[in-house]
């Protein structure tokens, strides 16, 4: 028998709750729209999850779902399908490979979880912070399924914030709600409205908490623990499940503080993440920078679910600016001010910039930033050409011998 | 007591080079191979040359660090570092200036820029596209039907150049078999090619006011450090054997390892 190679990476106990709420969240899902026991709003995931939380319903989101269909290594082979109905191979990755899922009858969720097919939705709900695709994607299941894509269109490019930008943005939420309220059947109740934004902000205070212990030398986690840890960020924040696995979380990573137990074993490098994961290959990865006592301790990404401004008291303007101060929206200088705030906050020794073929939005480095931040932060920057999700726009020998020579320039330095 | 002997083994995509440098860094022997598929084998036997050139037998080597694609596929070796180091490591021992080094290998092509001690400041590998590289000239003497090795006398007979547009290896290919229905002259084609290899470089990075090239396309087709000479305005410095400037930087990590171990 051959024995099974043991994983360097510390795994985390709570991992077990969380496997928990991310199944019970597909469950839920799988039976309401089996069962039509509640209404299912399909939701970008930087979009208003608060409000259609707030109005009954249930909420899944698609890119959760591409998440899944690139970890689990399915995307390369079911974004073909998208491409050869007219989707472009040069656009994101999720929404082909969603697309491909879905018309080919394959997903993630099947072995997982033993659940057939995604749920089906009572409305798509956009907000295209993240980009255009994401209304693009929506509309073809709105096709798909007949049923109404609404949104909120976001405004780019932000450098200071204006009032007059909140106040479109809360206005567009608002204006959510009388489509969402013929959906749903049900009268806007803004008691409910205000207790999920206010479950969504303890859910974001505690994420952020999670992630800012990377701060300590060592670190208790990586990147690659965040990008499986923030699922009950995305999928089930407005809710109380959410909030207490970040309790949870929270208390073991503060416990391996204390007891100076660091994720990587004897490190000695510390590095920023800038861009998406390349999802398929988060292992290897992992695996690969803890060979180099390297830690990647941030990333933009998963900061990405920090709401904290939202407030109970002023629920659509909260919203508003919480989905408008988005690093993703901002313009380069808010960018470039960002990361050197979590450099001084982190400490890394170095910065590596995603560049994902499918993901201009957030593939920072093609606009001349990783020369600009080295020059004025004194670190050396790396880029990597891949994907999220396309595993053909990534070569795995020229991406690891460029982190190993970039672990060697820390090292000679 | 046998003199020290510091081996550097570079398996490229394309070839395999073997450097032996005595303490003094001298070169005692080198060899050059097709790499093909069997790593381990390839670099066996390509050792085996360069110690019988250097008159060294394998027990006398002090030390061994292999890098390059197939840096994990040699088996003797006492270490790995990667390509990109070790051509840095080789070329400033040619040159210890600040330099940026452009390696134009077999599969890929790397920019590194050095400061005055020799240290990185940054470097750059092509993308996922072989395009600019040697195996972009393989292809197109292919299509050409002209032996690889009569590039660089047919560029040299170039009376003009005849530009390519593509960034694509099988896209300039179709190109080129426009031109000659043109009835261009193949010497110009060829000139073009290499001014497309120059271009592809020049998009990775910018150079600073040294450069270095390295690398077994620049070996075998030295016109190329002219044409780039001509297109940057810039001082090109070449080693002897810029192929072997890979294995040199291997052999001298290994130097380097074993002083340190003494020191320590």
């Amino acid at each position: 028998m051959l024995a099974k190679k043991e994983s360097p990476r510390k795994e985390i106990a709570a991992t077990k709750t969380l496997k928990k709420i991310m199944a019970n969240h597909f469950y839920d899902l799988d039976e309401a729209a089996r069962t039509g026991s509640k209404k299912i709003a399909w939701c970008t995931s930087v979009g208003p999850a608060e409000l259609l939380r707030g109005m009954g319903f249930l909420v899944y989101f698609p890119e959760n779902h591409g998440a899944m269909l690139g970890a689990t290594r399915m995307a390369t082979e079911l974004i073909p399908h998208a491409n050869a109905i007219g989707y472009s191979p040069d656009i994101c990755s999720y929404l082909t490979s969603d697309i491909g899922s879905y018309l080919a009858k394959k997903t993630p969720l099947t072995k997982a979880y033993n659940i057939k097919s995604v749920p089906r939705p009572d409305v798509l709900v956009f907000n295209t912070n993240q980009c255009r695709d994401v209304q693009d994607w929506f509309s073809w299941y709105g096709r798909e399924f007949g049923v109404p894509v609404i949104g909120v269109h976001t405004h780019r490019d932000i450098g200071q914030i204006r009032d007059y930008q909140i106040k479109d943005i809360a206005k567009q939420i608002e204006d959510l709600v009388p489509p969402l309220e013929e959906v749903s059947g049900q009268k806007f109740d803004m008691d409910r409205f205000r207790e999920a934004v206010e479950l969504s902000r303890q859910c974001s205070v505690l994420w952020r908490t999670c992630l800012e212990t990377a701060a300590a030398i060592p670190s208790p986690w990586t990147f690659f623990d965040h990008t499986i840890h923030m699922g009950p960020a995305v999928v089930a924040r407005g809710t109380k499940e959410a909030v207490d696995y970040y309790e949870l979380l929270l208390e073991e990573l503060n416990q391996r503080i204390e007891s100076g137990i660091a994720a990587v074993e004897g490190e000695k490098y510390r590095l920023y993440w800038e861009g998406m994961p390349i999802w398929g290959k988060l292992r290897p990865l992992s695996e690969l920078f803890i060979s180099l006592k390297t830690c990647i301790v941030a990333s933009t990404y998963c900061n990405s679910w920090i709401f904290d401004q939202l407030d109970p008291e002023e629920p659509f303007e909260s919203m508003a600016r919480a989905y408008t101060e988005l690093f993703i929206v901002r313009d380069e200088a808010y960018k470039e001010q960002y990361i050197k705030n979590c450099h001084e906050f982190f400490k890394f020794h170095g910065i590596i910039f995603h560049d994902a073929k499918t993901c201009p939005n957030n593939s920072n480095n093609r606009y001349g930033m990783p020369e600009r931040l080295s020059k004025k932060m004194g670190i050396p920057t790396l880029t990597i050409n891949g994907d999220l999700n396309d595993l053909r726009c990534y070569s795995e020998e020229q991406a690891k011998t460029n982190v190993e020579a970039f672990i060697e320039q820390l090292e000679e330095n | 007591m046998a003199e020290e002997v510091f081996a550097g083994v570079d398996v490229g995509a394309s070839r395999t080079k073997v450097a032996l440098l005595n303490k003094d860094k001298e070169v005692l022997g080198c060899a050059v191979r097709k790499s093909g598929t069997d790593f381990a084998r390839t670099s066996e036997l390509a050792l085996g040359e360069a110690l019988e050139m250097a008159g060294v037998r394998k027990e006398d080597i002090t030390f061994s660090v292999a890098t390059g694609y197939g840096r994990k596929n040699v088996i003797y070796a006492d270490d790995t570092r990667t390509e990109i180091g070790c051509h840095a490591k080789g070329a400033f021992h040619f040159f210890p200036m600040a330099i940026t080094v452009i390696d134009i290998g077999g599969q890929d092509n790397k920019i590194i820029k050095l400061d005055e001690r020799g240290r990185r400041l940054s470097f750059k590998m092509n993308r996922k596209c072989a395009a600019g590289t040697g195996a972009f000239l393989e292809e197109m003497a292919m299509r050409l039907d002209i032996p690889l090795e009569e590039m660089e006398g047919l560029a040299r007979q170039a009376v003009e150049t005849v530009e390519l547009g593509s960034f694509c290896t099988v896209f300039s290919a179709t190109e080129v078999l426009e031109k000659i229905r043109q009835g261009k002259k193949v010497p110009d084609i060829v000139k073009g090619l290499f001014l497309s290899v120059i271009k592809r470089v020049l998009e990775m990075d910018s150079l600073t006011e040294r450069v270095v090239m390295t690398g077994g396309v620049v070996e075998y087709n030295p016109y190329l450090v002219v044409m780039m000479r001509e297109r940057t305005g810039l001082e090109i410095m070449v080693p002897e054997r810029p192929q072997l400037t890979g294995a040199i930087g291997a052999a001298l990590y290994g130097m380097e390892e074993v002083a340190e171990a003494a020191a320590a």
